[in-house]
Order: C-alpha cells, then structure tokens, then sequence
C-alpha cells in the first residue's frame, strides 16, 4: 500500500524524469534544428554546429546521466526507500 | 550453489576485480610491446596478426572457463554482483558492435554532418534506459524482458510477443556480428571468410556456454579494455604526429577547416562536381525529417533492445543500476566521440594526397587496400598503377590527375587503413584486427545470450515445463545456446546480402515492440493487458508490413498502400520515377527497393510509425476495458521503490 511518504517520493522521481526528458530533448533534438546558425560560430576549428553533434550533446548525456543517479539517490534517501545496504 | 565460494569468479573475485583488470591490463599491453619487439626482429606480419587473434581469444576462453557455474542465477544474471563500473565496461563491449568499431568511422567520413545522426542516435538512447526503464526492470527482478511484459501483462501470451520481437531484433543482428567476425579474420589473417566464420563461432561459445551470464560478464570487461586501447591508439598517435597534440578529439578541428578549404578549391579546379557534399554541412544525405527520424529510433531502439535491458539485470542494487548506466554511456563515449576524428583525418588525407595527384604516383596506402577489394578507381580494383591508369583512360576527357568521383573506399577501410597511413608498424594493424574481433564477439555473446535465454527461461521453463528442475534447466538452456549459435554462424556464412542493412532494422523494430509496453507499463498504472497486448502487435506489425512493404514489394507499396518515391534532401526531387518503374513489373520491385514510402520517410526510420501508432493503440485499448486489479497496482507501486529486494524470487537456486 502507498504510504503519503510513498506519494512525495514518486511525485519527486516523476519529476526529475521529466527535468531529464527536457534535457533529452533539448540536447538531443532541439539544439541540433539550429545547426546552420550555429555553424556560423568556429571554436578551435570546429563549427559550433558541427560540434555540438559530434561531442556537445554526448557530454551533456554523460553528464546528466551522473547528475540523474546522485539525484535520483538523493530522493531515495530522503523519503526513506532506498535500498538497504 | 557449489561453484560459488571455490570458484575464481566468486566473491574473492569480486572484490578483487580492480586489481585482476589492472593486471590484465598491464599484460596486454606488456604483450603489444612484445610483439612489436618480434616484429622489429623480423617476425612476419602473417604470425604478429594470428598471435594477436589466437592470444586474445585464448583469453577470453579462459575467463569463461573459469566463469562456469551451475547456478540459475548466475547463469541467467551473473549472480547480480557485478558493479556498476565493471557492468558498464561490459555494457560498452555488448554495445559496440563490429559495424561501431570498423563501419561508424567509414560512414562519417561518406556521410559527414548527417552521419552524426548515428553518433547522436547510439548515445543519447541511454538517458531514456536509465530513466525510464532499467532500474524498473532490475527492481522486479527479471531474469530476461519477456519475463516483464508477462507479470506485468497477464501471462504468456504478452511473454510469446516479447519473444517473438526478441527474435526479430536480435537474430539478424547476431548473424551481423558473426559476418563481420568472418570479414575482419579473412581481411586480416587471410583466412578464408567461411572458416573464419567458424573460428568466430568457437570464440563466442567458450565464452558464453558454460558460465552464462557470469562468464560473458567478465569477458565482456577484457573485451572492452581491448576494444577501447585498439581504437584510440592509431588515432591518438596520428594526432600526435600532425598536430603535435595526443588529443584527435580536439585536434581535428583543425583538420576540419582544412577539408572546407580543400572541399572549395576541388570545386575550384574541377576535380569535383558541384555535387560534391561538404563534410560540415548539415542534411546533405538524409533531409531534415529524416536525420531527426534516425536521431529518435536510434535513440528509443537503445532503450528497447534486449540485450542491453538485460544487462543491468546483473547489477547489486536499483542504485548500481541507475549508476551503471551513466558508466556504460561514458564508456561508449570514450569510442563515438572519437570517431568523427578518425573520419576527419581520413578525408584530410584523402583530400591532401590523393584526390588531384597524377595517377602514376598515388600513395602506397591505395593499392594495399585495392588488393583487398576495398578501393577501386574509376570503376577497378586498385590493384597497381597500370590497372586504374587503363580504367581512367577509358573515361572521356579524363586528364591525368585522379579526381574526386573517380575514387570509391570501402566504408570499413578508414579504420582499417589508419595504422598504415599514419606510417605504424604492423603490431598497430594487428592491435586494430584484435580491437574489431573483441567488438563482434562481445556484442554476439550478449545477443546469443539474449536469444538463448528467451529461449529456455520464457519458452522452455515458463511456458513448456515450469516443473523443470534446476539441471536440467541449465542443460536445456546451454543446448538451445549452441543450437542458436550454430544456425547464427551457418547463416552468416551464406553472406546473406541485406544483413547489414537488416541491424539498423533492429532499432526499428525493437523500438516499436517493446518501448510503448516497457514504458507505460512503469510509468502508467492505467495500462492493462489488453491495451499491452494490442498496442504491441499494432506498432510492431506496423514497423514490420513498413519495412517489408518499402524494401522488399515496393511495387505494391507504390500502387496499392500510396507510397511515393523518397526525395533526394539537396534538390527536393524525387530519387526514381515511381510511374516508369511500375511501366515494368519485372524489374518495378529491384529498381524501387527502399525508394519509396510515406512522406518521405526512410525505412529506416520506420519506428516514426510504428511509435505513435503503438502508444496510441496501447492507450486507446487500456481506457476502453477496465483497470488492472488492485493487485496489479500494488505490483507497479513495488517495481516503483527501490527498497525491499526483488519481486521476482528463483524457487529451486
């Protein structure tokens, strides 16, 4: 049975992985409709364009990834179901 | 079980593992300074490359010998001790296929900007695993996915269409990744492909038959350190060389504004057409719709697929799932954002000394790989200057320099030919031939695990005989891994010709099946087994009859389902005249085949359809028939919750 804790604790979760899908979508798709205009700006050689599909986006995915697990821990701690370790 | 406390891969292994891969590791490299040391002394080429191959594989054999077990469950999930670092090493090895390692490069430099989309698409696919699926599954406790979709869906007929998507994604890509085991031992070791094939086939048994899931697990780990040290050694070197800098990653910025430049001065000079596609520039392959289209199944794909779910079944906790995947991303991460580099200095190459260069003196490099069939010049082989020389001069008003569309490589040559490029000895080549081996094989051993065991624990143990005591459960499972195995090579050796076409299907396909069900089935307590049920045979079987219809009855697709010929992303014009071709109905399906769709889409891409069309069913069918039980709900609360151990308990181990 769900417990209010239980309901505070999925509210959060719930809301963390929509923060994620925002980030998903932004780094995955959104920045890369602008390549053109971006192409304009070169960093080091590399159109900022470019740069951003080919290493850009996938640091922030790694990124985010760590950030996800410590916060996702964090919430598990807080409303008391992480695992017993 | 009894092989647990004696045997080496138990918990003194564990928690020994850092300092066993450290070691490991130190000795493969101690054993690449051998052979270069042999190689110096004037050990031929032939022995330095089958030394590497059969050293390697002697390895790998070993880890999975030491790795057997009686254990269901460490069989079936390595016991799930596996930490979330070491799963993520292993996640990479399972991930990055034959085609990452040997093709990616190659399509990047064909491709260029839009190549990206694969980049993009095989990375960003891990945010969706760890937050919205894996450490679901892992809290269940599922020993494979079908095993989800029926607790969660009511029962077998859910757990039958898992499996039947299983196989679909996972077969054509297993064969996929014996085929190109066959490629890379014949290419480099001149071994004839069929039994290269063969040798392939031992490779991924040793590794997988006798200790499951565990044994994979820790060969999977060596096969990523060889893997990761094989791709960026050639590259690391050449920037070093170039730009005086070990870092290609950032180096190669430079190498970009030099092909811009090259790019605008062959137009200049006549050596390419205005056609010619510049390397930077965006959606010059695939139009905007479809880059985007490739970008989300790809990415939705990842998080569908079997054998990667699978992995974080093996890890202790929910917690080591979620950080285990951000280790697998950042692993992978180490080899895609390397890539664009590799196909960067290539085209610079190219560009600087090929392309424009009298016929008579083009670069060694050319004719190396000519003899092995991967580049031709003006339509050959290119064997020796004689041959192209007589092919160009067939060519009207064809001068004495090579020009840009006289030249056609072979994708799987850009990695292949950096080594000799950048003036490396032999033992580099040989490392690259062991990275690309420890490609296949790792990703074939996850896959044939993934059908093997949706073979034996969903049909066999759930559905045939749930009586079955633990032996001879483990004995049926490792007979169907052969069998699976067997089938897997034979077909590979038969070169079936789409094969390679068929693992980007996979994605599709995968995406389609599995994702809406997988998905809503967490995050959604509405959905129920009718709506699971319905929406997964309406987006797989819609992402099928796509694919089928476009690539192999185009004809029909043309004048029965209103497809249309895809457009070319430059001019916007149609690719074939659909009305001519159909004038013919002999020839109407070759000259259309994957031609044709709606709007404009790629059949690759085909999960645009089938996605929408499967959430949508899913969520229709669920409203219109009743909620799931209370009980069911109570499930879905449990998977929530990372405390409390897992749902699914193993009876008899």
């Amino acid at each position: 049975m769900l417990t209010s804790q239980d309901e505070v604790y999925w509210t959060r979760t719930r809301k963390l992985m929509f923060v994620m899908l925002g980030l998903w979508i932004f780094f995955g798709f959104i920045v890369h409709f602008f390549v053109n205009a971006l192409n304009k700006i070169v960093i080091l050689g590399f159109p900022l364009g470019f740069y951003m599909a080919a290493q850009g986006s996938l640091i922030a995915f790694v990124v985010m990834l760590f950030w996800f697990a410590r916060s996702q821990e964090k919430i598990d701690r807080e409303c008391g179901v992480s695992e017993d370790e | 079980m009894s092989t647990q406390s004696t045997s080496p891969a138990g918990g003194d292994f564990v928690s020994n593992l850092g300092r066993i891969y450290t070691i490991y590791t130190g000795g493969f490299i101690g054993f690449v300074v051998l052979l270069a040391v042999l190689e110096q002394l004037g050990v031929p080429n032939r022995i330095i490359g089958y030394l590497f191959v059969f050293f390697t594989l002697g390895v790998y054999a070993l880890i999975g010998v030491m790795s057997r077990t009686m254990a269901v469950s460490e069989y079936y999930v390595a016991g799930r001790r596996v930490p979330a670092i070491y799963n993520g090493m292993a996640t990479g090895a399972d991930w990055m296929s034959a085609a990452s390692f040997i093709g990616m490069a190659g399509s990047l430099y064909f491709l260029g900007y839009d190549g990206l989309a694969f980049v993009l698409g095989w990375t960003g696919g891990y945010v969706l695993v760890a937050i919205l699926v894996a450490p679901f599954l892992r809290k269940f406790g599922a020993y494979t996915v079908p095993d989800f979709m029926s607790a969660r869906f009511g029962g077998n007929f859910a757990r039958f269409l898992a499996i039947i998507v299983l196989l679909c994604c996972s077969f054509t890509y297993v064969v996929a990744q014996i085929y190109g085991t066959g490629i890379i031992a014949s290419r480099f070791l001149g071994m004839s492909f069929e039994l290269a094939v063969y040798v392939g086939l031992a490779g991924i048994l040793v590794c997988s038959m006798l200790g499951g899931m565990r044994a994979v697990t820790w060969t999977q780990v060596a096969q990523y350190i060889v893997l990761i040290i094989a791709y960026l050694l050639p590259v690391v070197i050449l920037s070093a060389q170039k730009y005086g800098l070990p870092l290609p990653q950032f180096t190669y910025g430079q190498a970009l504004q030099d092909i811009t430049r090259l790019e605008q001065g062959m137009i200049t000079s006549g050596l390419a057409g205005a056609s010619l596609k510049e390397h930077v520039a965006p959606f010059t392959s695939y139009s905007p719709l479809n880059f985007f289209a490739l970008i989300l199944c790809l990415m939705v794909g990842t998080a569908s697929l079997p054998h990667v779910l699978m992995r974080y079944f093996t890890t202790p906790s929910v917690r080591e799932a979620r950080v285990s995947v951000a280790w697998s991303l950042l692993f992978i991460f180490l080899l895609y954002f390397t890539a664009p580099a590799y196909a960067a200095f290539s085209k610079l190459e190219v560009y600087q000394n090929v392309i424009g260069q009298p016929l008579s003196s083009l670069p060694a490099w050319i004719y190396t790989y000519g003899k092995l069939e991967l580049v031709k010049v003006c339509g050959v082989n290119a064997i020796d200057p004689q041959a192209i020389m007589a092919a160009c001069a067939k060519i009207a008003n064809h001068g004495d320099l090579l020009r840009l569309p006289d030249l056609a490589i072979n994708t799987d040559t850009i990695v292949i030919s950096t080594p000799e490029i950048a003036g490396m000895p032999y033992v580099v080549a040989g490392l690259v031939a062991a990275g690309g081996l420890a490609a296949a094989l790792s990703t074939a051993d996850g896959l044939l695990l993934a059908i093997a065991n949706a073979l034996s624990h969903d049909v066999y143990y759930k559905m045939i005989d749930p009586n079955a005591p633990t032996q001879r459960r483990l004995v049926v499972a490792r007979v169907l891994l052969v069998i699976v195995a067997v089938l897997a090579a034979f077909t590979a050796s038969t070169r079936p010709a789409d094969i390679l076409a068929m693992v980007s299907w996979a994605f599709s396909l995968a995406a389609a099946g599995n994702f809406p069900a997988l998905v809503l089935g967490v995050w959604w307590k509405r959905a129920n087994t009718a709506g699971a049920i319905t929406g997964m045979i309406a987006g797989f079987g819609a992402c099928l009859f796509y694919l089928v219809v476009s690539r192999y009855y185009p004809a029909l697709g043309a004048s029965s389902f209103g497809m249309t010929s895809l457009l070319n992303p430059i001019t916007g014009a149609p690719v074939v005249d659909v009305a001519k071709a159909l004038a013919n109905p002999a020839t109407a399906d070759a000259v259309l085949a994957s031609k044709v769709g709606w709007f404009n889409v790629n059949n690759i891409s085909s999960a645009l359809f089938g996605l929408p069309i499967g959430f949508a069913v899913m969520i229709i069918v669920s409203l219109l028939t009743p909620a799931p039980s209370r009980e069911m709900q109570n499930f879905i609360d449990e998977i929530r919750k990372p405390r409390g151990g897992t749902m699914l308990k193993e009876k008899s181990a």
